[in-house]
Protein backbone atom coordinates (compact mmCIF):
# COMPACT_ATOMS: atom_id res chain seq x y z
CA UNK A 1 0.00 0.00 0.00
CA UNK A 2 2.93 2.51 0.88
CA UNK A 3 4.68 1.12 -2.00
CA UNK A 4 1.46 2.12 -4.48
CA UNK A 5 1.05 5.61 -2.94
CA UNK A 6 5.08 5.73 -3.54
CA UNK A 7 4.65 4.77 -7.37
CA UNK A 8 1.74 6.82 -7.80
CA UNK A 9 3.47 9.84 -6.40
CA UNK A 10 6.82 9.07 -8.75
CA UNK A 11 4.47 8.99 -11.59
CA UNK A 12 2.62 12.36 -10.84
CA UNK A 13 5.74 14.34 -10.25
CA UNK A 14 6.57 13.02 -13.63
CA UNK A 15 3.74 13.48 -15.51
CA UNK A 16 3.00 17.04 -13.74
CA UNK A 17 7.06 17.98 -14.59
CA UNK A 18 6.40 17.84 -18.31
CA UNK A 19 2.98 19.91 -18.22
CA UNK A 20 5.12 22.78 -16.74
CA UNK A 21 7.65 22.26 -18.99
CA UNK A 22 5.43 21.75 -22.56
CA UNK A 23 3.84 24.77 -23.18
CA UNK A 24 1.46 23.94 -25.46
CA UNK A 25 -0.09 21.66 -22.74
CA UNK A 26 -0.71 24.17 -20.71
CA UNK A 27 -1.46 26.75 -23.33
CA UNK A 28 -4.02 24.54 -24.05
CA UNK A 29 -5.38 23.73 -20.72
CA UNK A 30 -5.68 27.50 -19.00
CA UNK A 31 -5.95 29.98 -22.25
CA UNK A 32 -8.34 27.77 -24.22
CA UNK A 33 -10.79 27.42 -21.63
CA UNK A 34 -10.73 30.92 -20.98
CA UNK A 35 -11.20 31.71 -24.56
CA UNK A 36 -14.49 29.44 -24.55
CA UNK A 37 -15.74 31.44 -21.11
CA UNK A 38 -15.29 34.87 -22.89
CA UNK A 39 -16.92 33.70 -26.48
CA UNK A 40 -19.76 31.50 -24.54
CA UNK A 41 -20.65 34.62 -21.77
CA UNK A 42 -20.38 37.55 -25.18
CA UNK A 43 -22.09 35.71 -27.01
CA UNK A 44 -24.84 33.90 -25.40
CA UNK A 45 -24.88 36.09 -22.05
CA UNK A 46 -27.24 38.91 -24.40
CA UNK A 47 -29.47 36.21 -25.38
CA UNK A 48 -29.96 33.99 -22.97
CA UNK A 49 -29.07 36.30 -19.84
CA UNK A 50 -32.84 37.99 -19.72
CA UNK A 51 -34.68 34.60 -18.29
CA UNK A 52 -31.68 33.58 -15.86
CA UNK A 53 -33.10 32.41 -12.32
CA UNK A 54 -29.57 33.14 -11.15
CA UNK A 55 -28.99 37.32 -12.95
CA UNK A 56 -26.32 37.25 -15.07
CA UNK A 57 -25.54 34.73 -18.24
CA UNK A 58 -22.03 34.35 -16.26
CA UNK A 59 -23.26 33.01 -13.05
CA UNK A 60 -25.34 30.32 -14.54
CA UNK A 61 -22.51 29.13 -17.06
CA UNK A 62 -19.50 29.28 -14.96
CA UNK A 63 -20.42 26.40 -13.27
CA UNK A 64 -21.66 24.32 -16.73
CA UNK A 65 -18.72 25.39 -18.56
CA UNK A 66 -16.20 24.36 -15.69
CA UNK A 67 -17.57 20.85 -15.92
CA UNK A 68 -17.24 20.80 -19.76
CA UNK A 69 -13.82 21.99 -18.97
CA UNK A 70 -12.18 19.48 -16.19
CA UNK A 71 -14.05 16.96 -18.73
CA UNK A 72 -12.43 17.39 -21.52
CA UNK A 73 -8.98 18.04 -19.54
CA UNK A 74 -9.46 14.58 -18.48
CA UNK A 75 -9.40 13.16 -21.84
CA UNK A 76 -5.50 13.82 -21.26
CA UNK A 77 -5.04 10.68 -19.37
CA UNK A 78 -6.08 8.39 -22.21
CA UNK A 79 -4.03 10.89 -24.54
CA UNK A 80 -0.75 10.95 -22.40
CA UNK A 81 -1.15 7.11 -21.80
CA UNK A 82 -1.32 6.44 -25.35
CA UNK A 83 1.69 8.55 -26.06
CA UNK A 84 3.52 6.79 -23.18
CA UNK A 85 2.88 3.81 -24.96
CA UNK A 86 3.72 4.39 -28.42
CA UNK A 87 6.92 5.63 -27.21
CA UNK A 88 8.11 2.63 -24.86
CA UNK A 89 7.46 4.09 -21.85
CA UNK A 90 4.63 2.14 -20.66
CA UNK A 91 6.79 -0.83 -21.37
CA UNK A 92 9.78 0.06 -19.28
CA UNK A 93 6.91 0.34 -16.13
CA UNK A 94 5.49 -2.68 -16.87
CA UNK A 95 9.15 -4.00 -16.49
CA UNK A 96 9.80 -2.58 -13.23
CA UNK A 97 8.28 -3.73 -9.92
CA UNK A 98 6.09 -1.03 -9.34
CA UNK A 99 2.15 -1.63 -8.46
CA UNK A 100 -0.47 -2.03 -11.18
CA UNK A 101 -2.46 0.64 -10.59
CA UNK A 102 0.37 3.26 -9.78
CA UNK A 103 1.15 3.94 -13.79
CA UNK A 104 -3.01 5.02 -14.55
CA UNK A 105 -3.19 6.52 -11.16
CA UNK A 106 -0.50 8.38 -11.19
CA UNK A 107 -1.70 9.76 -14.43
CA UNK A 108 -5.18 10.38 -12.91
CA UNK A 109 -3.86 12.10 -10.51
CA UNK A 110 -1.99 14.45 -12.12
CA UNK A 111 -4.84 15.31 -14.37
CA UNK A 112 -7.15 16.36 -11.60
CA UNK A 113 -4.33 18.42 -10.24
CA UNK A 114 -4.09 20.06 -13.56
CA UNK A 115 -7.70 20.24 -13.84
CA UNK A 116 -7.28 22.58 -9.99
CA UNK A 117 -5.31 25.07 -11.56
CA UNK A 118 -7.64 25.55 -14.75
CA UNK A 119 -10.35 25.83 -12.51
CA UNK A 120 -8.53 28.62 -10.44
CA UNK A 121 -8.20 30.19 -13.58
CA UNK A 122 -10.98 30.08 -14.88
CA UNK A 123 -12.41 31.33 -11.23
CA UNK A 124 -10.60 34.43 -11.66
CA UNK A 125 -11.63 35.43 -15.39
CA UNK A 126 -15.14 34.08 -14.46
CA UNK A 127 -15.18 36.64 -11.47
CA UNK A 128 -13.78 39.51 -13.20
CA UNK A 129 -16.70 39.21 -15.92
CA UNK A 130 -18.99 39.34 -12.60
CA UNK A 131 -19.37 35.77 -11.60
CA UNK A 132 -20.42 35.73 -7.63
CA UNK A 133 -21.36 32.38 -5.47
CA UNK A 134 -24.60 32.69 -3.85
CA UNK A 135 -24.35 30.14 -1.08
CA UNK A 136 -20.80 30.84 0.94
CA UNK A 137 -17.47 29.31 1.29
CA UNK A 138 -18.34 25.55 1.61
CA UNK A 139 -20.85 24.86 -0.83
CA UNK A 140 -18.39 26.96 -3.01
CA UNK A 141 -15.99 24.75 -3.19
CA UNK A 142 -18.58 21.68 -3.42
CA UNK A 143 -19.03 22.92 -6.91
CA UNK A 144 -14.96 22.99 -7.22
CA UNK A 145 -14.74 19.15 -5.71
CA UNK A 146 -17.99 18.00 -7.75
CA UNK A 147 -16.20 19.14 -11.35
CA UNK A 148 -13.11 17.06 -9.54
CA UNK A 149 -14.57 14.16 -8.60
CA UNK A 150 -16.72 14.01 -11.81
CA UNK A 151 -13.27 14.45 -14.34
CA UNK A 152 -11.62 11.96 -12.01
CA UNK A 153 -14.13 8.87 -12.79
CA UNK A 154 -14.29 10.22 -16.67
CA UNK A 155 -10.21 10.31 -16.38
CA UNK A 156 -10.37 6.00 -16.15
CA UNK A 157 -12.81 5.85 -19.20
CA UNK A 158 -10.36 7.85 -20.93
CA UNK A 159 -7.07 5.60 -19.41
CA UNK A 160 -9.58 2.67 -20.57
CA UNK A 161 -9.85 4.23 -24.08
CA UNK A 162 -5.83 5.32 -24.72
CA UNK A 163 -4.86 2.15 -23.82
CA UNK A 164 -7.17 0.45 -26.23
CA UNK A 165 -6.38 2.51 -29.11
CA UNK A 166 -3.00 2.70 -28.29
CA UNK A 167 -2.52 5.44 -30.56
CA UNK A 168 -2.86 9.43 -29.03
CA UNK A 169 -4.44 10.83 -31.56
CA UNK A 170 -7.08 7.84 -32.04
CA UNK A 171 -7.59 8.49 -28.38
CA UNK A 172 -8.05 12.68 -28.13
CA UNK A 173 -10.63 11.82 -31.01
CA UNK A 174 -12.44 9.00 -29.56
CA UNK A 175 -13.05 11.51 -26.77
CA UNK A 176 -14.18 14.60 -28.24
CA UNK A 177 -16.68 12.08 -30.18
CA UNK A 178 -18.02 11.21 -26.93
CA UNK A 179 -17.75 14.03 -24.61
CA UNK A 180 -18.93 16.75 -26.83
CA UNK A 181 -22.54 15.39 -27.45
CA UNK A 182 -22.66 14.56 -23.97
CA UNK A 183 -21.91 18.55 -22.93
CA UNK A 184 -23.92 19.55 -25.14
CA UNK A 185 -26.68 17.55 -25.22
CA UNK A 186 -26.80 18.33 -20.80
CA UNK A 187 -27.11 21.65 -18.96
CA UNK A 188 -24.34 22.90 -19.13
CA UNK A 189 -25.12 25.95 -21.60
CA UNK A 190 -28.88 26.19 -21.31
CA UNK A 191 -31.40 24.87 -19.52
CA UNK A 192 -32.95 21.07 -20.85
CA UNK A 193 -36.33 22.62 -20.81
CA UNK A 194 -35.76 24.29 -24.68
CA UNK A 195 -34.70 21.18 -26.01
CA UNK A 196 -37.24 18.47 -27.47
CA UNK A 197 -38.24 15.83 -25.88
CA UNK A 198 -36.15 13.06 -27.23
CA UNK A 199 -33.61 14.93 -26.00
CA UNK A 200 -34.47 15.73 -22.62
CA UNK A 201 -34.84 12.46 -22.09
CA UNK A 202 -31.63 11.89 -22.79
CA UNK A 203 -30.00 15.16 -21.38
CA UNK A 204 -31.61 14.97 -18.28
CA UNK A 205 -30.59 11.07 -17.48
CA UNK A 206 -27.17 11.38 -18.26
CA UNK A 207 -24.19 11.99 -15.82
CA UNK A 208 -23.32 15.45 -17.12
CA UNK A 209 -26.50 16.92 -16.25
CA UNK A 210 -26.15 16.24 -13.18
CA UNK A 211 -22.97 17.05 -12.50
CA UNK A 212 -23.67 20.49 -13.84
CA UNK A 213 -26.92 20.45 -11.77
CA UNK A 214 -24.65 19.57 -8.93
CA UNK A 215 -22.18 22.01 -9.45
CA UNK A 216 -24.88 25.05 -10.19
CA UNK A 217 -27.00 24.12 -6.90
CA UNK A 218 -23.73 24.17 -4.97
CA UNK A 219 -22.63 27.65 -6.53
CA UNK A 220 -25.97 29.58 -6.39
CA UNK A 221 -29.35 27.53 -5.67
CA UNK A 222 -29.95 25.29 -2.38
CA UNK A 223 -26.36 23.19 -1.58
CA UNK A 224 -28.05 20.39 -0.47
CA UNK A 225 -29.63 18.61 -3.87
CA UNK A 226 -30.47 15.20 -5.62
CA UNK A 227 -28.34 15.99 -8.34
CA UNK A 228 -25.01 15.70 -6.22
CA UNK A 229 -26.33 12.18 -4.93
CA UNK A 230 -27.20 11.07 -9.00
CA UNK A 231 -23.82 12.22 -9.46
CA UNK A 232 -22.04 10.17 -6.95
CA UNK A 233 -23.70 7.03 -7.88
CA UNK A 234 -22.96 7.55 -11.50
CA UNK A 235 -19.05 8.24 -10.04
CA UNK A 236 -18.91 5.26 -8.14
CA UNK A 237 -20.42 3.01 -10.78
CA UNK A 238 -17.74 4.22 -13.39
CA UNK A 239 -15.11 3.90 -11.23
CA UNK A 240 -16.35 0.51 -10.73
CA UNK A 241 -16.03 -0.69 -14.07
CA UNK A 242 -13.32 1.32 -15.54
CA UNK A 243 -10.51 0.80 -13.25
CA UNK A 244 -10.15 -2.36 -12.98
CA UNK A 245 -10.89 -2.72 -16.44
CA UNK A 246 -8.01 -0.39 -17.38
CA UNK A 247 -5.44 -2.08 -14.81
CA UNK A 248 -6.62 -5.14 -16.80
CA UNK A 249 -5.74 -2.97 -20.16
CA UNK A 250 -2.32 -2.16 -18.81
CA UNK A 251 -0.96 -5.78 -18.15
CA UNK A 252 -2.39 -7.12 -21.14
CA UNK A 253 -1.14 -3.99 -23.42
CA UNK B 1 25.26 -24.39 -13.97
CA UNK B 2 21.93 -21.86 -13.67
CA UNK B 3 20.98 -20.50 -16.96
CA UNK B 4 20.29 -16.53 -17.50
CA UNK B 5 17.60 -17.33 -19.38
CA UNK B 6 15.41 -20.69 -21.22
CA UNK B 7 12.73 -21.25 -23.66
CA UNK B 8 11.17 -24.15 -24.02
CA UNK B 9 8.73 -24.52 -26.70
CA UNK B 10 7.29 -20.83 -27.20
CA UNK B 11 4.36 -20.26 -29.44
CA UNK B 12 2.57 -17.21 -29.95
CA UNK B 13 0.13 -16.22 -32.67
CA UNK B 14 -1.26 -12.65 -32.83
CA UNK B 15 -4.68 -11.62 -34.63
CA UNK B 16 -5.30 -15.47 -35.15
CA UNK B 17 -2.81 -15.61 -38.30
CA UNK B 18 0.45 -13.96 -37.32
CA UNK B 19 2.43 -17.07 -35.65
CA UNK B 20 5.23 -14.22 -34.33
CA UNK B 21 7.13 -17.28 -32.06
CA UNK B 22 7.12 -21.39 -33.51
CA UNK B 23 8.26 -23.63 -31.37
CA UNK B 24 11.09 -21.27 -29.74
CA UNK B 25 13.81 -23.08 -27.58
CA UNK B 26 16.58 -21.36 -26.58
CA UNK B 27 18.86 -21.22 -23.40
CA UNK B 28 21.63 -18.93 -22.47
CA UNK B 29 24.63 -19.19 -19.83
CA UNK B 30 25.10 -16.66 -17.43
CA UNK B 31 27.49 -13.59 -17.24
CA UNK B 32 27.53 -14.05 -20.69
CA UNK B 33 26.05 -12.58 -24.01
CA UNK B 34 23.73 -14.12 -25.90
CA UNK B 35 22.65 -12.37 -29.19
CA UNK B 36 19.55 -12.98 -30.96
CA UNK B 37 19.78 -12.09 -34.89
CA UNK B 38 17.62 -11.54 -37.18
CA UNK B 39 15.76 -9.48 -39.84
CA UNK B 40 12.91 -6.76 -39.02
CA UNK B 41 9.64 -8.67 -38.18
CA UNK B 42 11.61 -12.30 -37.62
CA UNK B 43 10.03 -11.71 -33.53
CA UNK B 44 13.13 -10.52 -31.90
CA UNK B 45 11.03 -8.22 -29.69
CA UNK B 46 8.35 -10.78 -29.34
CA UNK B 47 11.03 -12.79 -27.37
CA UNK B 48 12.22 -10.06 -25.41
CA UNK B 49 9.01 -9.03 -24.31
CA UNK B 50 7.87 -12.53 -23.17
CA UNK B 51 11.21 -12.94 -21.00
CA UNK B 52 10.94 -9.47 -19.59
CA UNK B 53 7.03 -10.27 -18.26
CA UNK B 54 5.38 -8.06 -20.95
CA UNK B 55 3.62 -10.28 -22.81
CA UNK B 56 2.04 -13.97 -22.21
CA UNK B 57 3.09 -17.27 -24.47
CA UNK B 58 0.25 -18.95 -25.82
CA UNK B 59 1.85 -22.25 -25.15
CA UNK B 60 5.87 -23.18 -23.68
CA UNK B 61 7.88 -21.81 -20.66
CA UNK B 62 10.10 -19.47 -20.15
CA UNK B 63 12.18 -18.70 -17.41
CA UNK B 64 14.67 -15.87 -16.19
CA UNK B 65 17.47 -16.69 -14.01
CA UNK B 66 15.51 -19.79 -12.99
CA UNK B 67 12.36 -18.64 -12.11
CA UNK B 68 9.29 -18.99 -14.24
CA UNK B 69 8.47 -15.55 -15.89
CA UNK B 70 4.41 -16.33 -15.80
CA UNK B 71 3.98 -17.60 -12.88
CA UNK B 72 6.46 -15.37 -10.95
CA UNK B 73 6.26 -12.07 -12.91
CA UNK B 74 6.70 -10.11 -9.88
CA UNK B 75 9.88 -11.53 -9.04
CA UNK B 76 11.42 -11.38 -12.25
CA UNK B 77 10.72 -7.84 -12.54
CA UNK B 78 12.98 -7.65 -9.39
CA UNK B 79 15.82 -8.77 -11.04
CA UNK B 80 16.27 -7.55 -14.94
CA UNK B 81 16.63 -4.34 -16.92
CA UNK B 82 15.24 -3.50 -19.81
CA UNK B 83 15.87 -1.35 -22.78
CA UNK B 84 13.40 -1.31 -25.38
CA UNK B 85 13.68 -0.81 -29.12
CA UNK B 86 12.95 2.65 -28.51
CA UNK B 87 14.60 4.81 -26.15
CA UNK B 88 12.25 4.97 -23.75
CA UNK B 89 12.90 8.13 -22.01
CA UNK B 90 10.89 11.23 -21.10
CA UNK B 91 12.04 14.04 -23.23
CA UNK B 92 10.51 16.76 -21.06
CA UNK B 93 12.57 15.35 -18.06
CA UNK B 94 16.23 15.85 -17.62
CA UNK B 95 18.51 12.93 -17.52
CA UNK B 96 18.94 12.98 -13.81
CA UNK B 97 15.19 12.77 -13.38
CA UNK B 98 14.83 9.97 -15.43
CA UNK B 99 17.19 8.07 -13.65
CA UNK B 100 15.52 9.43 -9.89
CA UNK B 101 12.45 8.66 -11.36
CA UNK B 102 13.43 4.73 -11.90
CA UNK B 103 14.99 4.55 -8.82
CA UNK B 104 12.36 5.54 -7.10
CA UNK B 105 10.17 2.91 -8.85
CA UNK B 106 12.52 0.60 -7.85
CA UNK B 107 11.41 1.63 -4.14
CA UNK B 108 14.75 3.15 -3.64
CA UNK B 109 14.79 5.79 -0.55
CA UNK B 110 15.22 9.50 -2.09
CA UNK B 111 18.64 8.93 -1.24
CA UNK B 112 19.63 6.29 -2.85
CA UNK B 113 17.75 7.33 -6.24
CA UNK B 114 19.54 10.69 -6.50
CA UNK B 115 23.14 8.63 -5.69
CA UNK B 116 22.17 5.79 -8.03
CA UNK B 117 21.44 8.71 -10.66
CA UNK B 118 24.98 10.11 -10.05
CA UNK B 119 26.31 6.82 -10.28
CA UNK B 120 25.18 6.42 -14.04
CA UNK B 121 25.48 9.47 -15.15
CA UNK B 122 28.93 9.33 -14.64
CA UNK B 123 29.57 5.89 -15.90
CA UNK B 124 27.95 6.93 -18.92
CA UNK B 125 29.08 9.74 -19.58
CA UNK B 126 26.09 11.96 -19.47
CA UNK B 127 27.15 14.18 -16.45
CA UNK B 128 27.09 17.65 -17.89
CA UNK B 129 24.22 16.88 -19.55
CA UNK B 130 22.43 15.79 -16.52
CA UNK B 131 20.62 18.46 -15.93
CA UNK B 132 19.17 19.22 -19.14
CA UNK B 133 16.19 17.87 -20.42
CA UNK B 134 16.21 14.89 -22.53
CA UNK B 135 14.77 16.48 -25.93
CA UNK B 136 18.20 18.32 -26.34
CA UNK B 137 19.90 14.90 -26.65
CA UNK B 138 21.63 13.54 -29.34
CA UNK B 139 20.07 9.45 -30.69
CA UNK B 140 23.45 8.20 -28.53
CA UNK B 141 23.23 10.04 -25.65
CA UNK B 142 19.27 8.97 -25.44
CA UNK B 143 20.60 5.29 -26.17
CA UNK B 144 23.14 5.82 -23.03
CA UNK B 145 20.70 7.07 -20.99
CA UNK B 146 18.16 4.87 -21.76
CA UNK B 147 20.61 1.70 -21.47
CA UNK B 148 21.43 3.57 -17.80
CA UNK B 149 17.74 3.49 -16.73
CA UNK B 150 17.94 0.04 -17.72
CA UNK B 151 20.50 -0.27 -15.02
CA UNK B 152 19.45 1.70 -12.15
CA UNK B 153 18.64 -1.87 -9.83
CA UNK B 154 21.87 -2.73 -11.19
CA UNK B 155 19.80 -5.93 -12.58
CA UNK B 156 21.51 -9.47 -13.28
CA UNK B 157 19.73 -10.18 -16.63
CA UNK B 158 19.40 -7.20 -18.80
CA UNK B 159 17.63 -7.28 -22.44
CA UNK B 160 18.72 -5.07 -25.05
CA UNK B 161 16.44 -4.65 -27.98
CA UNK B 162 18.16 -3.41 -30.83
CA UNK B 163 20.08 -0.84 -28.90
CA UNK B 164 22.16 0.42 -31.85
CA UNK B 165 20.09 0.02 -34.65
CA UNK B 166 20.14 3.75 -35.77
CA UNK B 167 23.14 5.11 -34.56
CA UNK B 168 26.30 6.22 -36.26
CA UNK B 169 29.09 4.33 -36.34
CA UNK B 170 31.17 5.73 -34.27
CA UNK B 171 27.92 5.80 -31.91
CA UNK B 172 27.82 1.85 -32.13
CA UNK B 173 31.29 1.61 -31.67
CA UNK B 174 30.83 3.38 -28.12
CA UNK B 175 27.89 1.02 -27.04
CA UNK B 176 29.53 -1.84 -27.62
CA UNK B 177 32.65 -0.57 -25.34
CA UNK B 178 29.62 -0.33 -22.98
CA UNK B 179 28.00 -3.62 -23.70
CA UNK B 180 31.17 -5.24 -23.49
CA UNK B 181 32.17 -3.64 -19.65
CA UNK B 182 28.62 -4.58 -18.57
CA UNK B 183 29.30 -8.23 -19.13
CA UNK B 184 32.81 -7.82 -17.54
CA UNK B 185 30.73 -6.74 -14.34
CA UNK B 186 28.59 -10.10 -14.16
CA UNK B 187 25.45 -9.15 -15.97
CA UNK B 188 23.70 -11.74 -18.62
CA UNK B 189 22.90 -9.89 -21.39
CA UNK B 190 20.21 -10.92 -24.40
CA UNK B 191 20.38 -8.67 -27.24
CA UNK B 192 18.34 -8.53 -30.33
CA UNK B 193 20.43 -7.37 -33.61
CA UNK B 194 19.61 -7.06 -37.37
CA UNK B 195 23.29 -6.32 -37.58
CA UNK B 196 25.31 -9.38 -38.46
CA UNK B 197 28.39 -7.87 -37.20
CA UNK B 198 26.95 -6.64 -34.12
CA UNK B 199 26.25 -10.27 -33.59
CA UNK B 200 29.76 -11.14 -34.33
CA UNK B 201 31.44 -8.77 -32.43
CA UNK B 202 29.67 -9.03 -29.27
CA UNK B 203 27.94 -12.36 -28.83
CA UNK B 204 29.17 -15.22 -27.05
CA UNK B 205 26.46 -17.10 -28.75
CA UNK B 206 24.12 -16.68 -31.19
CA UNK B 207 20.72 -17.85 -32.55
CA UNK B 208 18.99 -16.65 -35.60
CA UNK B 209 16.14 -16.17 -36.08
CA UNK B 210 13.71 -16.50 -38.92
CA UNK B 211 9.64 -16.11 -39.87
CA UNK B 212 9.35 -16.66 -35.93
CA UNK B 213 11.68 -19.78 -36.12
CA UNK B 214 15.17 -20.35 -34.93
CA UNK B 215 17.12 -21.50 -38.06
CA UNK B 216 20.45 -21.80 -35.93
CA UNK B 217 22.21 -21.55 -32.75
CA UNK B 218 25.98 -21.96 -31.91
CA UNK B 219 28.64 -19.71 -31.63
CA UNK B 220 29.98 -17.40 -34.29
CA UNK B 221 32.22 -19.76 -35.15
CA UNK B 222 30.37 -22.72 -34.87
CA UNK B 223 27.86 -20.99 -37.79
CA UNK B 224 30.25 -19.85 -39.69
CA UNK B 225 31.84 -23.64 -39.64
CA UNK B 226 28.51 -24.50 -41.03
CA UNK B 227 29.60 -23.69 -44.14
CA UNK B 228 32.46 -25.75 -44.04
CA UNK B 229 36.05 -24.19 -44.01
CA UNK B 230 35.94 -20.69 -45.92
CA UNK B 231 34.27 -19.85 -49.04
CA UNK B 232 34.98 -18.59 -52.30
CA UNK B 233 32.26 -15.85 -53.61
CA UNK B 234 32.45 -14.68 -57.00
CA UNK B 235 30.38 -12.83 -59.45
CA UNK B 236 29.80 -13.90 -63.49
CA UNK B 237 30.01 -11.58 -65.81
CA UNK B 238 26.91 -13.04 -67.99
CA UNK B 239 24.05 -14.08 -66.15
CA UNK B 240 23.35 -17.57 -68.65
CA UNK B 241 26.89 -18.59 -67.80
CA UNK B 242 25.39 -19.32 -63.93
CA UNK B 243 24.31 -22.61 -64.53
CA UNK B 244 27.47 -23.48 -66.36
CA UNK B 245 29.61 -21.94 -63.93
CA UNK B 246 27.70 -24.47 -61.02
CA UNK B 247 28.40 -26.91 -63.05
CA UNK B 248 32.00 -26.37 -63.08
CA UNK B 249 32.45 -26.27 -59.78
CA UNK B 250 29.96 -28.59 -58.06
CA UNK B 251 33.14 -31.36 -57.18
CA UNK B 252 34.96 -28.40 -55.60
CA UNK B 253 32.29 -27.14 -53.17
CA UNK B 254 32.26 -29.00 -49.63
CA UNK B 255 28.71 -27.97 -49.59
CA UNK B 256 26.19 -26.68 -51.83
CA UNK B 257 26.96 -23.47 -53.57
CA UNK B 258 24.32 -20.27 -52.70
CA UNK B 259 23.58 -18.42 -55.75
CA UNK B 260 22.11 -15.05 -55.75
CA UNK B 261 21.56 -13.38 -59.24
CA UNK B 262 25.18 -13.63 -60.57
CA UNK B 263 26.48 -14.23 -57.35
CA UNK B 264 27.37 -17.64 -56.34
CA UNK B 265 28.73 -18.52 -52.96
CA UNK B 266 31.12 -21.29 -52.69
CA UNK B 267 32.10 -23.32 -49.31
CA UNK B 268 35.67 -25.22 -50.00
CA UNK B 269 37.58 -27.50 -47.04
CA UNK B 270 40.92 -25.79 -48.21
CA UNK B 271 41.01 -21.38 -49.03
CA UNK B 272 43.97 -21.20 -50.98
CA UNK B 273 43.45 -24.69 -52.79
CA UNK B 274 39.79 -23.98 -53.29
CA UNK B 275 40.23 -20.98 -54.41
CA UNK B 276 42.75 -21.88 -57.17
CA UNK B 277 41.08 -25.29 -57.90
CA UNK B 278 37.41 -22.99 -58.98
CA UNK B 279 39.87 -20.49 -60.82
CA UNK B 280 40.47 -23.29 -62.53
CA UNK B 281 37.55 -24.75 -63.34
CA UNK B 282 36.11 -21.63 -64.27
CA UNK B 283 38.99 -20.50 -67.07
CA UNK B 284 38.52 -24.15 -68.28
CA UNK B 285 34.82 -23.43 -69.08
CA UNK B 286 35.80 -19.87 -70.23
CA UNK B 287 33.44 -18.38 -68.30
CA UNK B 288 34.20 -14.77 -67.24
CA UNK B 289 34.67 -12.96 -63.77
CA UNK B 290 33.37 -9.62 -62.61
CA UNK B 291 34.73 -10.48 -59.60
CA UNK B 292 36.54 -13.39 -57.23
CA UNK B 293 37.40 -13.16 -53.91
CA UNK B 294 38.04 -16.14 -50.69
CA UNK B 295 36.89 -14.75 -47.13
CA UNK B 296 36.04 -16.47 -43.87
CA UNK B 297 32.03 -17.05 -44.28
CA UNK B 298 29.99 -14.03 -43.01
CA UNK B 299 27.12 -13.99 -40.90
CA UNK B 300 25.75 -13.04 -43.65
CA UNK B 301 26.73 -15.87 -46.17
CA UNK B 302 25.50 -17.91 -43.23
CA UNK B 303 22.02 -16.55 -43.48
CA UNK B 304 22.19 -16.77 -46.82
CA UNK B 305 22.76 -21.04 -46.75
CA UNK B 306 20.20 -21.29 -44.13
CA UNK B 307 17.30 -19.11 -45.61
CA UNK B 308 18.43 -19.41 -49.32
CA UNK B 309 17.98 -15.61 -49.40
CA UNK B 310 19.20 -12.40 -47.94
CA UNK B 311 18.46 -11.32 -44.38
CA UNK B 312 15.24 -8.90 -45.10
CA UNK B 313 12.79 -7.44 -44.17
CA UNK B 314 9.82 -9.51 -43.18
CA UNK B 315 7.49 -6.39 -42.04
CA UNK B 316 6.60 -5.00 -45.00
CA UNK B 317 5.37 -7.74 -46.95
CA UNK B 318 3.73 -9.07 -43.75
CA UNK B 319 1.68 -5.56 -43.09
CA UNK B 320 1.10 -5.86 -46.96
CA UNK B 321 -1.03 -9.33 -46.21
CA UNK B 322 -2.74 -7.85 -42.89
CA UNK B 323 -4.11 -4.99 -44.97
CA UNK B 324 -6.02 -6.88 -47.57
CA UNK B 325 -8.93 -8.29 -45.27
CA UNK B 326 -9.37 -4.44 -44.36
CA UNK B 327 -9.10 -2.97 -47.59
N1 LIG C 1 1.04 -6.71 -30.86
C1 LIG C 1 1.11 -7.23 -32.08
N2 LIG C 1 0.00 -7.40 -32.82
C2 LIG C 1 0.07 -7.94 -34.05
N3 LIG C 1 1.19 -8.34 -34.64
C3 LIG C 1 2.35 -8.18 -33.99
C4 LIG C 1 2.36 -7.61 -32.67
N4 LIG C 1 3.65 -7.60 -32.25
C5 LIG C 1 4.38 -8.11 -33.25
N5 LIG C 1 3.61 -8.47 -34.29
C6 LIG C 1 4.07 -9.13 -35.53
O1 LIG C 1 4.86 -10.22 -35.16
C7 LIG C 1 5.99 -10.34 -36.00
C8 LIG C 1 7.27 -10.28 -35.20
O2 LIG C 1 7.40 -8.96 -34.71
P1 LIG C 1 8.62 -8.48 -33.82
O3 LIG C 1 8.80 -9.42 -32.69
O4 LIG C 1 8.39 -7.06 -33.49
O5 LIG C 1 9.84 -8.61 -34.83
P2 LIG C 1 11.33 -8.01 -34.72
O6 LIG C 1 11.49 -7.41 -33.36
O7 LIG C 1 12.22 -9.15 -34.98
O8 LIG C 1 11.43 -6.98 -35.79
C9 LIG C 1 5.86 -9.23 -37.03
O9 LIG C 1 5.24 -9.78 -38.17
C10 LIG C 1 4.96 -8.24 -36.37
O10 LIG C 1 4.24 -7.52 -37.33
MG1 LIG D 1 11.95 -5.51 -32.91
Amino acid sequence: MVNTMMDTWAITKRNLLRYIRLPQLLFFSSIQPVIFLTLFNFVFGGALGQNSPYGAYINYLLPGIMIQTTLFGSLNTGIGLAEDMGKGIIDRFRSLPLSRAAVMAGRTMSDMLRNVVVMAIMFIVGTIYGFRFMNGFLPAIMMFVTALIFSFSISWVAAFVGLTVKDSETAQLAGFVFIFPLTFASSAFVPVQYMPGWLQAFANNQPVTHAVNAARSFALGSPMNSAFWYLLAWVAGILLIFVPLSIWRYRKS
Amino acid sequence: MSKAFEANNVNITFDGNIKALVNVSLAAEEGKIFGLLGPNGAGKTTLVRMLSTLLKPDSGSLKVLGIDVVAEAEKVRESIGLAGQYAAVDEFLTGRENLYMVGRLYHMSHKAAKKRADEILEEFNLVEAGNRQVKTYSGGMRRRLDLGASLVSKPKMLFLDEPTTGLDPRTRLELWEVIRNLVKEGTSILLTTQYLEEADELADKIAVIDHGSVIAEGTSKELKNKLGGDVVEFKVSKSNEVNKAISAITKIAAKDPTIEENNIVVPVKNGPKGLLEVVRALDTNKISLQTISLHEPSLDDVFLALTGERAKDQTIQKSKKREVPRG
